[in-house]
């Protein structure tokens, strides 16, 4: 298993993730964000699922502009990855999971 | 305009832009429910010009509009467009208008495996559905490469946005970045194929000047030339080059030159309303009192008079016309005569008959002064003057307007007999010319061509007095001609013979 610094370990996390509908890409991203908190972040995290065909007006406020999007409201700073989340490596790093080998 | 706009019936539905002159080249304005590509350089206007789609769109022809923009921010938007006069946010307040700030930052992003642009859709179609859009500015949408690495994820994208755009049925404008050798930097015009407007900002002789071309219009007839165009207080004016068809409507009423004498030369009536004058001659001739005596008619007529001086300032020719017991001031303040005093050099010479075009609709006259244009050369080249004097001429003929040009004959750079190439373009001309006699200079005043009248073949002496212009009787005996000195001395010598005449007739009786 990867090494988690202590900080990453102390703090609480709080996801969201933008869809628009179910689509595969969407269901996709969803699959692969669940495993990788599972892993990770067992406990210590909140993910929220926004799908903008129902709340249009979310998506400005994020700066949303590709679907989907995983946003990281908390630890700050945000950070966004955008795609179906398919690399864990990536994403993992974009997250600051785990820092760049 | 008083240009009627033709429009044939099976064309495509347009929507007019609101942009003064635009819709004339293009025949009614943009393609309603399409896409318009706006392309250019830097500074050169486009978010501009798609603004005032929008903002005149809202604002004139209640059609609710969407900005995106990809750049500016909304306040910077609000800042710049209050400049020129237009409340962002009071039209953001009352649902005129949306705006739509998209910050694209690469390094704000992480790119992982498959995704596409929907959110962007899903903005513009709350957007658009919020306030019941019809016009869409998309602004630049190139910037979505800078932010976004998946090159072909995008293209497909982009291709989606519009073809989504149309079945949207919205009239949107996508301003982008002119490409080394292509319209834009990201080859967008594959995806926007309806229209494509490009807009240009030309360096020449140091003097800039924008200028717009419609290079497509698909399903519609357009003008195709370069249009130059101004930015100003205002907005953007386009100017559109009038069409040489020569079909004006002319007139046969007459109008005083303000020098009665002049006025008895030209068949003892004066000018035709509506003509073209120009008052040509060497310096210090007097040229410009002629022209400030016209003026000075015009007013007295109770008839509107604009004055386009380009090498002295109005307080200027006030004073020198005082001096020859002329009160221009009092027209000035009724509101009948008005200066617009410029350097030639301020701008080029496109921008210089766009403002005279925007000053004449402004204040409607029915006199128009332009003292001197041979001043216009330092502005351009001969060539250029002519054609924008010959464009000039036609607008005002349009508008029944009396044009009177002054020109300065610069006897060693040109022939005398083409002053600016415009001799052929006048109506009526008037020359001044130095006569040198013994030890005087004086003024010759001579008709070389009046249209459409009779007009005196002689040459008259031009008087400077402290009660204005007049002309004198030259004397042709058989001395030659006398002018100045001599010609007074002839008519006192004349005077004297009468009077012994009568004399001895009287003796006789």
């Amino acid at each position: 298993m990867v090494k988690i610094s202590k900080e990453v370990l102390a703090e609480k996390w709080e996801l969201w993730l933008y869809i628009a509908g179910n689509t595969p890409k969407s269901l996709l991203a969803l699959a692969n964000l669940k495993r990788y908190c599972e892993q990770y972040l067992q406990n210590r995290y909140s993910l929220e699922i926004i799908d903008l065909l129902i709340k249009p007006q979310l998506a400005a406020g994020d700066q949303i502009l590709a679907i989907p999007t995983l946003v990281r409201k908390m630890p700050v700073p945000i950070r966004k990855i955008i795609g179906d989340l398919s690399n864990e490596e990536k994403v993992l790093v974009g997250l600051n999971l785990r820092p760049l080998k | 305009m008083a240009r009627r706009i033709h429009q044939p019936t099976n064309t495509i539905a347009k929507t007019p832009t609101g942009i003064a002159g635009l819709d004339e080249i293009t025949e009614g304005g943009l393609p309603k429910g399409r896409s318009t590509l706006i392309c250019g350089t830097p500074g050169v206007g486009k978010t501009l010009f798609g603004l005032e789609f929008i903002l005149r769109g809202a604002m004139d022809f209640k059609e609710p509009g969407v900005i995106i923009s990809f750049e500016e921010r909304p306040e910077d938007l609000e800042t710049n467009m209050a400049s020129l006069g237009f409340d962002l946010k009071k039209l953001q307040k009352s649902g005129a208008i949306v705006i739509d700030h998209v910050h694209v930052e690469r390094s704000e992003y992480e790119e992982t495996g498959e995704y596409d642009l929907e959110g962007l859709f899903i903005r513009l179609n709350h957007a658009i559905d919020t306030i019941g859009a019809t016009r869409v500015m998309l602004d630049t949408i190139e910037n979505l490469f800078a932010g976004l690495t998946n090159e072909g994820i995008l293209r497909a994208e982009l291709r989606r946005l519009f073809g989504w755009l149309k079945s949207k049925g919205v009239t949107t404008v996508i301003t982008a970045e002119k490409g080394e050798g292509t319209l834009t930097r990201q080859g967008l015009e594959e995806y926007v194929s309806d229209c494509v407007i490009l807009l240009d900002h030309r360096v020449i002789n140091q003097l800039s000047t924008r200028r717009l071309r419609v290079i497509k219009y698909r399903g519609s007839i357009h003008g195709t030339n370069e249009y130059p165009f101004l930015i100003d207080e205002d907005g953007i004016s386009v100017l559109p080059i009038t069409s040489l068809q020569l079909n004006n409507e002319v007139s046969s009423q007459r109008v005083s030159s303000g020098v009665q004498a002049l006025d008895v030369m030209l068949g003892k009536k004066g000018f035709f309303r509506g003509s073209s004058i120009l008052v040509s001659g060497t310096a210090g001739t007097g040229k410009t009192s002629l022209a400030a005596t016209f003026a000075n008619a015009s007013c007295k007529r109770r008839e509107r008079c604009l004055y386009f001086a380009f090498e002295e300032s109005p307080q200027q020719i006030i004073r020198n016309m005082r001096s020859i017991g002329m009160d221009l001031q009092a027209h000035v303040d009724a509101g009948l005569l008005q200066f617009h005093a410029s350097r030639p050099t301020l701008y080029g010479l496109e921008m210089h008959l766009v403002s005279i075009h925007k000053k004449i609709k402004t204040f409607k006259p029915k006199t128009v002064i332009l003292d001197p244009i041979t001043n216009l050369i330092t502005a351009g080249l001969l060539s250029e003057v002519k054609s924008i004097l010959v464009r000039l001429i036609d607008f005002l003929q349009a508008e029944g307007i009396t044009v009177l040009f002054t020109a300065l004959n610069l006897n060693n750079m040109f022939n005398e007999q083409t002053d600016e190439g415009v001799s052929s373009l006048v109506d009526a001309w008037i020359t001044i010319r130095d006569i040198e006699i013994d030890g005087e200079r004086n003024r010759g005043l001579y008709i070389i061509k009046s249209r459409g009248m009779k007009h005196s073949n002689q040459i008259r002496e031009l008087v400077i007095t402290d009660e204005g212009v007049n002309l004198e009787d030259v004397y042709l005996g058989p001395d030659g001609i006398l002018t100045g000195s001599a010609r007074i001395a002839h008519q006192l010598a004349e005077q004297s013979i009468k009077r012994t005449n009568k004399a001895t007739n009287g003796k006789n009786k």
